[in-house]
Formats: C-alpha cells, structure tokens, sequence
C-alpha cells in the first residue's frame, strides 16, 4: 500500500473526526452526570448542585447566577477532584489487572461509537452519505461483539480487586451480562428481518440502512414495539443501570465492583458507565427512533443542505438525550430487583418472548414477501 | 371478640403481571414530583426558624442595667454532667458602688465546647438566672483552645436579657430604706 498525500489527508481528517466524536460523548457523559445529580435532586424534592461556579462567570448578571444555579460547572469540579485525589492502590490487589480493569470497563464504551451514524451529508447533486466514522457493513454486530467486551472489566476489577465485595460484584455482572445478551440479541433479528429488502443489495445488519429504512415511513419503534421492549430493558442490564445495577448494588455489595477502587481509576469506571448510557441511547435512537429523521410519517422538513445536515445531528442529539433523560428518570423511579428475580426475568420471560416475537415476525415477513405470481 | 376478615386476594391480571402499568405509574408519580416546590434550605444564605425553647451554646447575660448577674455560686459547675464548666471566683471590686451589695462575682468564667452537651441542667440551677442557652448554633475553632469559651466570649454572646425581678434593685432598696419583709 502507497501513502500518497491524499490518503494521508484522508487519515487526519478521520483523526480529526475520531477526535471531535470521543470529546463530544465524552462530554454528553459528564453532563449525564450533572443531570442524574440534578433530576434525581428534582424527582426528590430538592435543589441539586447549585453552587460551583468559575470566577468571572460569577459577575456576569442573570446569565452567570443562572448557570450557577444549574450546576453547569459542576463536571469540571468533579473531574478534576478525581485527577487530584490520593492514589491509593490496596495492597493486596493484583497490580497489574487491578490497573488495566478501568480502561478495559471504557474502551469498549468508545469503540461502539465509531460504527454509530448520527447524520447524514450532502453533496452538491444532493446525494447524502451518512456522517460516520466507518461505515462497516455489518455495524451492528461490531457493536453486539464489542460492547459485551465491557464486563471484562468488570470482571476483572472485581477478580484483581481480591476482596469479598467486589468478587461478587463482579460473578454477578458475568451472569448478568449472559443473560441479557442472548435476548438483546434476539430482539434485533426480527428488525434485519424487517428491513432487508428481498433482492436488495444492501446489508440489512448496516446501521445506515436501519435508518434510512424509518425515512418518510414508520419508526420501527411503532412497528416492532416488542423487540423495542425486549431491546431497551436488555440495554438497562447491559448498561448496569437500575433497576439492574447488580454489580454495583449499593445496599448489598458496599460499592461492587469498585470498593476498591478510588481517585481518578473510580472516575474513569464512573466515566465508562455513562459513556455506555450515552451510547446505548444512541444505538436506540438509531434503531429504534429514526435517527436523524424527523418524526413518523413526515418528511424531513430540513433542505438537503449542509443548514439540513446540523439540523438532522441536532434532531438525533434531541432524541439522545431525551433517551438518556429516560434512563435516568427509571433510575430514580424503580427499586432494584433481586438477583435471582433478575436471572429469573431474564432467562424466562425475556428469552421466550424474543423467540416468540422472533417466529411471529419470520411468519409475517414470509406471508409480505411471497411473491405475487405464486397465489393463484 | 374481634372476628378476624380474611381478605381474598385477587389473582392478578396479565397487565398486572407484566408490572407494565404499575411502573408506567410510578414514573408519572416521579416526573409529577420534579415540578414541586423544593424543601431544600439554603443554609448560609437561609437560615432555620428556631423554635422559642431551643438550647443552644450557653452564654453569660447581664442584667437590664448592664450589671454581671453571676455571683460565682459554682452551682453550675457542679451540676454539669460533662464538668465543661469552670469557674474562678473572685470578689466584686469595693469602688463598685451599684454592686456594693454583691459579695462575689466570677474572676474567670469557662465552658468547654468540645465537653458541653446542650443539656440545659446550668441554666434551670442557677439561682440567679445568668446563664442561658440562647440560640447559637454553629460553634467552629481550628484548634482546642479556641473551642473554650471564657468569659468575655461568653458574654459578648449573651448579652443582656430582660428581667423582670431586678433582684439586686430590690435588695439595695431594702438595705437602704429598711426591711420591708
């Protein structure tokens, strides 16, 4: 292979992007975390962080005591309290995996994005290509074999960790993770199902052609409410949030996975665990919620320019967040379930709800599909 | 005799089951609560309304003329629970003319915050109604000694109470004018 300088522009262009994309999820993650801190403060009846502020922000009138009031600076107090806390490394850990468990927790949560399309760019002939940073063909399985690399780290911080707590933290995310995985898989076969066109050149398992599939039509949200079910709440385990925050069960496992654990190696699990919330929303919003495209039924009412380009991101980040609202307002919401009431949700209704929603749907494709000249 | 009612519980239905409605009307109930007024007190800026018998840090008061009411009986200090009293007595100067007829007063009066319990017992024993638990609250020191309120401390948090029985008025008159029991 050459490396002429167009391929060498190409390179830092999808550098650059690469770049753009890890500190805007990194940043909607910090956000979510002021916005748990603040909704759940709401949902309770009280105030939430309202008291960090930058110096000269401060003496900006009504604009600076309103951010105040919101909180805005509170991420950046938080994070750089976690870049300058002690290191304490217990001393009965082992070393090496008790390090590399955070980042093993956070890579995964980063690598789904790259296969995620969040818009779509148009040429001067008004051709559009979707804005993603590799568009894999089969998107959504990179995204399935990536994301479930995750509860590696758990698994290993739980095991390195070499104390009580967290080893059961860390048996119970494995067993969790398991058992979700099956349905969450199942609950998306009947959606490839739904969208390959018979004869159609186009892989039904790209993420680009799922969205582009709800354009001007139905969200698939409407047609295949089941498996947008089966699919969120397995997305809820597969994220640890409660009502499935198993690992991390306060109330019975002190911190889970994480007792262990403190300064910014907790931040960076802390981290992991709303960049997956930020990007298991996005997942949802692309294939559940029509992506960029507006609501069901209408047409993208944005021209097919680049002002249509910003407005469709926006709309996708609109759903996002919206989304990621939801995944904590459910936090905030539901008690945690028991252990075996998780095990037993998952392996005898989910399961077999898949597989059924699964049959009906291959029955009603065939009966769409058959061709006309077969009847009689 | 109270007759017992068992109650049947009805079998739940299949929307019951799934726990779809129950948890679509928790989150009603949720999103509902985040549009409430909030009970959160502010609290540097927003202080709490004490109620009228609060017993906060006990404070030295004078007496509507300004004078010391302490007379160094030592009745506190020995009821303390905790011992975070200490009293030095000493005698009232003789060029004091309005207090002539006091015999003593406290040369160095000290309570120890970090021993103190609130417990209120040096107010309701002493005799002459000097010592009070007012409503300060938020005591703070960076070291020990600072946490020892002597006397000076004590009665610039005090300050003077009114009283009703001026009792030392009362006294000095019957010196002057006679026995009027």
């Amino acid at each position: 292979m050459e490396f002429d300088s167009e391929m060498l522009q190409q390179l830092g262009l999808k550098a650059l992007f690469a770049l753009l994309m890890v500190s805007a999820v990194m940043t909607m993650a910090g956000y979510s975390v002021l916005a748990e801190r603040k909704v759940s403060a709401w949902m309770q009846g009280r105030v939430g962080p309202n008291r960090t502020v930058l110096p000269f922000v401060e003496h900006i009138p009504f604009i600076g005591p309103f951010l105040k009031g919101l909180g805005i600076f509170q991420p950046l107090a938080d994070g750089l309290k976690f870049l300058f806390k002690e290191e304490i490394v217990p001393g009965h850990v082992n070393k090496v995996y008790y390090y590399m468990a955070p980042l093993v927790a956070l890579v995964p949560a980063l690598t789904t994005m790259t296969v995620l399309p969040f818009g779509e760019y148009f040429d001067e002939a008004g051709n559009s290509s979707p804005l993603i940073l590799a568009n894999l063909e089969v998107g959504i399985l990179f995204i399935f074999a990536v994301s479930s690399l995750g509860v590696y780290g758990i698994v290993l911080a739980g095991w390195s960790s070499n104390s009580k707590y967290p080893f059961l933290g860390g048996i119970r995310s494995s067993a969790q993770m398991i058992s979700y995985e099956l349905a969450m898989g199942l609950s998306l076969l009947p959606i490839f199902l739904w969208v390959s066109v018979p004869g159609s050149e186009d892989s039904a398992l790209s993420l680009v052609g799922i969205v582009n599939s709800q354009n001007d039509g139905a969200w698939l949200l409407i047609v295949q409410p089941v498996s947008a079910l089966i699919f969120l709440v397995a997305l809820f385990a597969e994220t640890n949030r409660l009502p499935f925050d198993m690992p991390e069960s306060e109330t019975d496992l002190v911190g889970g996975f994480h007792t262990e654990y403190g300064s910014f190696k907790f931040g960076i699990f802390f981290v992991a665990e709303y960049a997956h919330i930020v990007v298991g929303s996005a997942i949802f919003t692309t294939i559940f919620l029509g992506g960029w495209h507006f609501l069901p039924w209408i047409a993208d009412p944005w021209p097919a320019t680049w002002i249509g380009t910003l407005l469709g991101i926006g709309w996708f980040l609109a759903k996002t967040v919206c989304l990621i609202f939801f995944f904590i307002w459910i936090r905030w919401t539901i008690p945690r379930f028991r252990y075996d009431q998780v095990m037993n949700l998952g392996w005898t209704k989910l399961l077999p709800l898949a597989l059924v929603n699964l049959i009906v749907y291959v029955l009603l494709v065939t009966w769409l599909d058959q061709p006309p000249s077969v009847t009689p | 005799m109270a007759k017992t009612v068992v109650l049947e519980r009805k079998p739940l239905s299949l929307s019951e089951r799934t726990y779809l409605p129950q948890i679509v009307t928790g989150l009603k109930t949720t999103f509902s609560n985040m549009f409430k007024e909030k009970v959160t007190l502010q609290y540097p800026e927003e202080k709490p309304q004490l109620p009228q018998n609060y017993r906060g840090v006990p404070t030295l008061v004078k007496d509507p003329n300004g004078r010391e009411k302490c007379v160094s009986c030592q009745l506190c200090e020995f009821v303390c629970p905790p011992k975070a009293i200490r009293i030095t007595p000493g005698s009232v100067p003789e060029d004091e003319e309005d207090r002539e007829h006091v015999e003593k007063a406290p040369q160095e009066f000290e309570i120890n915050m970090l021993r103190c319990i609130y417990c209120g017992y040096c107010q309701e024993v002493c005799p002459e109604e000097a010592i009070f638990l007012l409503d300060e609250y938020s005591s703070s020191g960076y070291t020990r000694e600072e946490m020892i309120n002597n006397k000076a401390k004590l009665y610039e948090l005090g300050g003077t109470l009114p009283d009703k029985h001026y009792k030392w008025d009362k006294k000095k008159d019957a010196e002057e004018e006679g026995n009027a029991h």
